[in-house]
């Protein structure tokens, strides 16, 4: 129906079109004609190609084919296509009925027109050559700058008149938050509506253009297009750490990086000379595509996709264009072919990656200290040498000391006493038993969790002294891939060795392994940590555990049976963390001396190997072993190698406290083929070499040399390259006036919209470029224009012709994006924590919100503190969990390129604004302050100090009786419910209130600040 | 409401040049409508439209084919022995790549249930007593052998991320029914018999369709929907309170302005309201009787699979549209037989309850029933367990609106490929929404310049064989 009626109101408004009667243009008027209609199987695509007739190519439209010619110049009736898009025949008519788009009466007459006047092609519009188009020379009386000058002439064209200059506050207030991406300070405000001048304006322009805050207002857009995330985005979207590339986003927005540096040092920082650390850093963009840690993922299949995703962002973020169409087929309406995807993709083929992420670690990862960590690293770096010289120096006092302590080490083994268990059962039901040699051997049943119960009667533990304990865990052939766990890959986990002596139990202190797996330290066996001890991926060998501990308190006993339990003792292995991860074999040793357990001392079976051999048959290397053991035990060095051990701590500590980024290394670029239909299996395809797409200019690198990805950013921003400046001037203009001048502003290609105002675009973007890619110059040019500060008021006669504002006789106005709704509510209250940069937080979320996510399993830990108020932008990005009130602002997961978020109005979004104690907080905060900043205690004053500070301006009427009702009635309510009332102000982390201010009347006034934060006006640009 | 329409009356005059009709339908969807509820941008269904719910009871994890649906007695001769290598050639393997590959018998026996005969895993007693209801499709197929793009592609055709859900895309085509819920709930549980699989909340996302047509996931713990809970100390009558001063202050504001968009602002506060006050009593189960309780083996409200079978069944009756409930729990690498020994207990007796609920309350002719994963599990031993799978999979249907009783299409006899009858995820799709009366070519959405469609680009049929 609704369909229908907009049909039929196409037909009957086609005679007085908006674009007056001027002669048929083919890429205004006929491009989307044929691009929607007749492309997809009349285009460029060869596979699907119909009658082997092409309409996207003037000379093959126009060619005889078996004696039918589908275009005759100048003759539109003998056109074979004009005879088949009226035709009655539904076997001729095209395009046929089965592809559902049909022609319309307006459309087919354009075409006959178009033929009539001579079938001009033209090149598509955004691929033609950038010119600087001339400014209009009649000077229009509105025009403050020559954006001006294109919109009026147009206006003027159509009849109408730019709109007359916002208010002051309006203003402000869209300025502030179209460059900051914050409210403006109502002391701002007060003095620029004081002095509207034009002088004044620019001068404010100037502020928001050196805030730092403008950064991250241009950097929350950039990181849309880019994909910007902290998690990997695919199955266990596990975290990874890329901030600091936001941090060189936000840095290059603020010093005004030239956008053809920009681009350069994000796809290539890397390759450039000397790179310096942010030019590296920068290269992160090339990593920020979604990769998985999937544990069945077949590498090859995932660097195809990872490729194909570098194609497709790089071309939307740059390009404009949807070339990433053109992966399993030729695009259907541009020019792109499969070849050129791979070809593109071809530059990217050098960066270090990993098809399946192991572990969830990625590899080439680099470290990026801060100013104060640098310095720190150089100075530990120059004591760490100090003292290495030192812990490795000779004198004739270690020289004997080495000889002692070679002779405890031989002795060593002896020290250990097999400890032989009496009775063993395991309660998990496995059948467990001591073989000969002291060691116990699982078999039959393999439980989920187990518990092995070992009795030992004869024992010789000291009750009173420390001792050691050894766990030997030992293959066997009858073990999964030998063992020594149960487990299928050979794995155990062990979670505890629960000992009693005569019913005391035995407290551990220490714990060591010859190996243990990342997460799965021995020191979790004594500390409870449910991970356990685990051996991965050192299977199918002998390890072992060393326990050092004491018995506790031993037990007076006095009872008759003294005799029998003395030193009886249990000991209890319990496994109870994964699956069937059970001990396979093992064996108990213990010893009285508590020395055996230190490093060196209790050094491996292979060490005591070493030791027993004759100097003169030790090679050089095993003297360097035993050297290197002996220096971690003598007690001579013991001074020295704390000192070492304390600086590697601090070293290594501070080494992983750095930040690390995923800056883009390069290696031997892999092979790339034409995968046909995209089919990462089929290695048929042809091998391509880098390279830009084959119908733009081309990257001119010296012969047999292989173009690489600095020459594609250089081709990016070449002279030649009219796509780049479009796309980006366009996406300006986008945050600027609400809408592209081309309006599908990710697809400047045949199926986008064709700019509504194409001269001023090409301006802008000639422009640009001749700024020298200078972009504050451009957003400064943008609101400069009369254009810019109109009133966006939307009178009846444009709200009936120009709804959608494109002709621009007034300003738009849109709903603020996810993070600025934030940063407002944390603004207006005070709790905004201004701090620029840094990794990202994690501000409240509801409870179990994460419970999908596994692999590991998580529980969200909001920052506490200053880190809970920072903006929007730096929210933890939880690909495929976003953080839920960005969600529901339209905030993208930043799985692919977006260009242009949608915005939408869902119920979602009131709840989010209703309940979400950020905005609870806020609301109370704000509550606080009126109460006590406001300087008369009446209710309109306060209310108008409030809409002062809030809406930055005065209430209106009915502002004030509503608000006022609002107080009046949850003043009543919290007077007599004095507990509710202390339970609203204590949401969120912000400290309660000043006691001195009335409980009651703060909960009402947060009423009121709630339902100011919750209107439409709070949350719209104007 | 005049003026939404004035406006939009001159916008489509205004766009005549050159845009299709598909366009101006993804343009009437994107512009925010006054209400922000109600209808879809199909008013005119292009057939008779079967069914006008669907309940997906989606096995996440892989549910292994063998083990369920797909009787194969030559897997269990063959146990042990080398699978056939022309089957296995070149084809995909997850985690057993570069392993050799046994044939594994399937662990349990199966029987013929009802009139029909239908070949079911004896695990399943429960849906067995529905086998005359159910139209098992045994030749599924897809394209991705890992979880997250597997899913991807069922829920949204393609495997790439940014793409709408098939439950967006039905409320963006036909709108939805219920004034005080949303039109698309997500509910999800965990079970014992495996790893939980993780799932994405880009499973239920709108992707580039607005966001208003997003699947709503109900939360296990804490306020159902995400923020649904009032401020601590603020009662039901002060928030009312608060909302009605929000949307009069909205009012005042727009009779200055003239916003469209307020006047949406101010529905979908009011339809927030109504969540907040009609969501408790929908999660509030103590009003079942016994017997549905005992039938679907759940005290209810205790977020296991039996509940949210249970939750679906009340969301269905109000009016919800589409409802999806994951089981995250058919990872099955290892300990298969044991695995589906837990697992089919978990799910047995509530989907066979469902399905006799929603007969019985008359819902069970015009809503679609789907249950299986997003891809099966290989023929070939995984130690104890098995791989992923995507050549062959089995995918079981109910509802009025499908054949009862039958099965549809094979596998080979190793229930490796799909043989007769293959039916792809996006065939599936086409007949989904034939079922809901729209022919899937006819359905798109304008992005980044393409008519993008549930069905892709490729060749997609509707699955003729399996409607009544």
């Amino acid at each position: 129906m609704r369909l229908n009626l907009a049909v039929a109101i196409c037909l009957c408004f086609w005679a007085t079109g908006v674009f007056g009667d001027a002669p048929v243009e083919f890429n205004r008027d006929i491009r989307p004609i044929l691009s929607d209609k007749c492309f997809a199987c009349h285009g460029p695509d060869e596979k699907t190609r119909e009658a082997d007739l092409r309409l996207d190519d003037r000379a093959s439209a126009l060619a005889d084919l078996d004696g039918h010619r589908a275009i005759i110049e100048g003759k539109a009736e003998e056109s074979e296509l004009i005879r088949r898009i009226i035709s009655t025949d539904e076997s001729e008519l095209m395009p046929p009925a089965d592809h559902d788009k049909p022609l319309t009466k307006a459309e087919i007459d354009l075409l006959r027109k178009w033929i009539n006047q001579g079938a001009q092609y033209q090149q598509h519009w955004s691929l033609t050559p950038l010119v600087r188009p001339g400014i209009p020379a009649k000077k229009a009386a509105k025009a403050v700058n020559p954006i001006d000058v294109f919109i009026q002439r147009k206006l003027k064209l159509e009849g109408f008149a730019p709109s007359a200059t916002a208010d002051p506050r309006t203003l402000v207030r869209r300025l502030s938050f179209d460059l900051t991406g914050l409210p403006p300070d109502p002391a701002v405000v007060a003095a620029f509506s004081a002095d509207p001048s034009p002088e004044a304006y620019a001068r404010l322009v100037d502020q928001l253009l050196s805030s730092p805050h403008y950064g991250e207002r241009m950097t929350m857009y950039w990181l849309d297009l880019v994909r910007y995330a902290d998690t990997l985005g695919y199955h266990g979207d596990q975290v990874q750490s890329v901030s600091p590339y936001r941090d060189y986003v936000i840095n290059a927005f603020n010093s005004n990086k030239p956008f053809d540096e920009f681009t350069t040092e994000q796809l290539a920082g890397d390759l450039l000379p000397d790179a310096t650390l942010s030019q590296k850093v920068a290269s992160t963009y090339n990593r920020l595509n979604r990769a998985s840690a999937e544990g069945g993922v077949q590498p090859k299949e995932y660097l195809a996709k990872y490729s194909a995703d570098r194609v497709r962002t790089t071309g939307a973020v740059w390009l404009g264009s949807t070339i990433g169409c053109a992966e399993c087929h030729d695009h259907k309406f541009d020019p792109f072919t499969t070849k050129d995807f791979y070809r593109f993709a071809a530059f990217f083929a050098d960066i270090k990656e990993q098809g399946i992420v192991s572990g969830a670690n990625h590899v080439a990862k680099l470290p990026v200290p801060s100013e104060a960590e640098s310095q720190r690293l150089k100075e530990l770096s120059v004591a760490l040498q100090q003292a290495e010289t030192e812990f490795a120096r000779t004198t004739p006092e270690l020289q004997a000391d080495r000889s002692r302590w070679e002779q405890e080490v031989k002795n060593g083994t002896d020290r250990w006493t097999v400890w032989k268990p009496k009775q063993v059962r395991s309660e998990g039901g496995a059948k467990l038993k001591v073989l000969d040699d002291g060691s116990v051997l699982a078999s039959g049943k393999n439980p989920a969790h187990d518990v092995y119960v070992l009795d030992f009667s004869d024992s010789e533990l000291p009750a009173d002294k420390p001792f050691a304990l050894r766990l030997e865990l030992l293959p066997d052939k009858s073990l999964p891939r030998q063992g020594p766990g149960r487990a299928g890959n050979g794995n155990l986990v062990l979670n505890g060795v629960e000992m009693t002596v005569n019913q005391s139990p035995v407290q551990w202190q220490k714990a060591t392994a010859s190996h243990s797996q990342a997460s799965h330290s021995p020191e979790y066996v004594i500390n409870g940590h449910k991970h356990g001890w685990a051996i991965l991926p050192q299977i199918g060998k002998r390890q072992q555990l060393l326990l050092a501990g004491q018995v506790t308190k031993p037990k007076k006993d006095t009872t008759a049976n003294k005799q029998d339990n003395q030193g009886a003792c249990e000991m209890r292995l319990v496994q109870n963390y994964v699956n069937q991860h059970n001990l396979g074999r093992f064996r108990i040793s213990f010893s009285t001396d508590i020395d055996i357990s230190k490093p060196g001392v209790s050094a491996s079976e292979q060490l005591q190997e070493l030791v027993k051999l004759p100097v003169e048959k030790r090679s050089t290397e095993q003297q360097q072993q035993i050297d290197a053991a002996f220096r971690e035990a003598t007690p001579l060095l013991s001074k020295a190698r704390a000192q070492l051990a304390q600086l590697r701590t601090e070293n290594d500590q501070l080494q992983k406290r750095i930040v690390t980024t995923l800056a883009t290394s390069t290696t031997k670029p892999r092979t790339m083929r034409v995968l046909p239909r995209g089919n990462w299996m089929d290695d048929s395809g042809d091998i391509v070499e880098p390279g830009v797409p084959h119908f733009l200019s081309q990257i001119k690198s010296p012969e047999n040399a292989r173009a690489t990805r600095l020459d594609l950013a250089r081709w990016l921003t070449s002279r030649d390259n009219p796509l780049v400046a479009r796309t980006f001037v366009n996406r300006l203009w986008m945050l600027l006036y609400g809408q592209g001048l081309a309006r599908s502003v990710d697809d400047l290609g045949s199926q986008g919209e064709m700019p509504t105002h194409p001269e001023l675009l090409d301006w802008l973007a000639s422009e640009f470029v001749e700024s020298g890619w200078d972009i504050k110059h451009m957003i400064q040019l943008m609101v400069s224009s009369h254009a810019y500060q109109q009133s966006s008021a939307l009178p009846a006669v444009l709200r009936e012709r120009d709804p959608y504002n494109r002709l621009y006789a007034r300003q738009s106005r849109w709903r603020l994006e996810a993070e600025m709704i934030r940063d407002n509510a944390l603004s207006l209250s005070g709790l905004l924590n201004p701090k620029i940069g840094g990794v990202s937080v994690k501000p409240y979320q509801p409870a179990g919100y994460w419970a999908q996510l596994n692999f590991p399993k998580r529980t969200y830990q909001q920052d506490n503190g200053s880190q809970q108020y920072r903006r929007g932008l730096y929210t933890h990005w939880q690909r495929t969990f976003l953080h839920p009130s960005l969600l529901a602002f339209d905030a993208p997961a930043r799985e692919e390129c977006t260009a242009q978020r949608p915005r939408s109005n869902t119920p979602l979004q009131s709840l989010v604004l209703l309940n979400d104690p950020t905005f609870v907080e806020s609301a109370r905060v704000l509550a606080t302050r009126v109460l006590q900043e406001s300087q008369q205690t009446e209710f309109e004053a306060r209310l108008n100090w409030f809409t002062q500070h809030t809406l930055m301006r005065a209430p209106r009427d009915d502002e004030k009786t509503l608000l006022k009702s609002l107080y009046e009635e949850d003043l009543k309510v919290y007077r007599k419910q004095q507990a509710d009332a202390e339970r609203v102000l204590s949401v969120g982390l912000a400290k309660p209130s000043p006691g001195e201010l009335d409980p009651a009347e703060l909960a009402a006034w947060t009423s009121v600040a709630r339902a100011v934060l919750n209107l439409h006006e709070t949350i719209t640009r104007y | 409401m005049s003026d939404f329409y004035s406006t939009r009356r001159s916008f489509l005059r205004q766009s005549a040049l050159g845009i299709g009709p598909a366009a101006l339908l993804s343009l009437l969807a994107r512009d925010g409508s006054a209400d922000g509820l109600g209808q879809g941008v199909i008013s005119k269904p292009h057939f008779k439209p079967r069914v006008k719910r669907v309940i997906h009871l989606c096995m996440a994890g892989g549910p292994s084919h063998l083990e369920t649906f797909d009787d194969k007695p030559t897997l269990r001769e063959m146990h042990g022995k080398p699978m056939p290598e022309s089957l296995t050639k070149g084809q995909q393997v997850a985690q057993l790549q570069g392993r050799a590959l046994t044939c594994f018998a399937p662990q349990f026996d199966f029987a013929s249930f009802g009139e029909s005969g239908q070949r079911i895993c004896s695990q399943f007693p429960h849906i067995g007593s529905v086998a005359d209801d159910l139209c098992i499709i045994r030749s599924m197929y897809t394209d991705q052998i890992n979880h997250d793009p597997a899913h991807t592609l069922f829920n949204t055709g393609s495997s790439q991320a940014g793409r709408p859900s098939m439950g967006s895309w039905l409320l963006y085509g036909l709108g939805q029914e219920c004034d005080n819920l949303p039109g698309y709930v997500v509910l999800t549980s965990v079970g014992k018999g495996g790893q939980a699989q993780p799932i994405a909340s880009r499973q239920w996302h709108s992707g580039f369709l607005p966001s208003r047509f997003q699947g709503v996931q109900f939360q296990a713990t804490g306020a159902p929907v995400l923020y649904l809970n009032r401020p601590d100390g603020v009662s039901m009558q002060q928030q009312r309170r608060l909302v009605d001063t929000v949307n009069q202050l909205n009012r005042g504001f727009d009779d200055l302005v003239h916003d469209p968009e307020i006047a949406t602002r101010i529905g979908q506060y009011e339809m927030a309201f109504r969540m907040q006050t009609s969501v408790p009593g929908l999660m509030e189960m103590k009003n079942e009787s016994k017997e549905t309780l005992q039938a679907y083996g759940t005290e209810g409200g205790d977020g296991t699979y039996a509940s949210n079978c249970l939750l679906a069944r009340r969301l269905l009756e109000r009016g919800v549209r589409f409802v999806q409930l994951y089981h995250r729990a058919w990872d099955h690498h290892g300990g298969i037989k044991r695995s589906i020994e837990i697992t089919a207990k978990e799910v047995d007796q509530a989907t066979a309850a469902l399905i006799k609920d929603l007969k019985q309350r008359g819902l069970y002719d015009d809503t679609l029933i789907v249950f299986g994963g997003e891809f099966g599990r290989t023929p070939m031993a995984q130690g104890t367990g098995r791989d992923h799978h995507i050549k062959g999979f089995s995918l079981v249907l109910g509802g009025g609106a499908v054949q009862g009783g039958k099965s549809y299409g094979t596998t080979d006899e190793f229930g490796y490929a799909a043989a007769e009858n293959p039916v792809h995820v996006r065939d599936f799709h086409a007949t989904l929404l034939h079922l809901f009366g729209i022919d899937h070519k006819r359905f798109s959405y304008k992005f980044q310049g393409l008519d993008f469609r549930l069905t892709g680009v490729e060749e997609a049929h509707v699955v003729k064989g399996v409607i009544a």
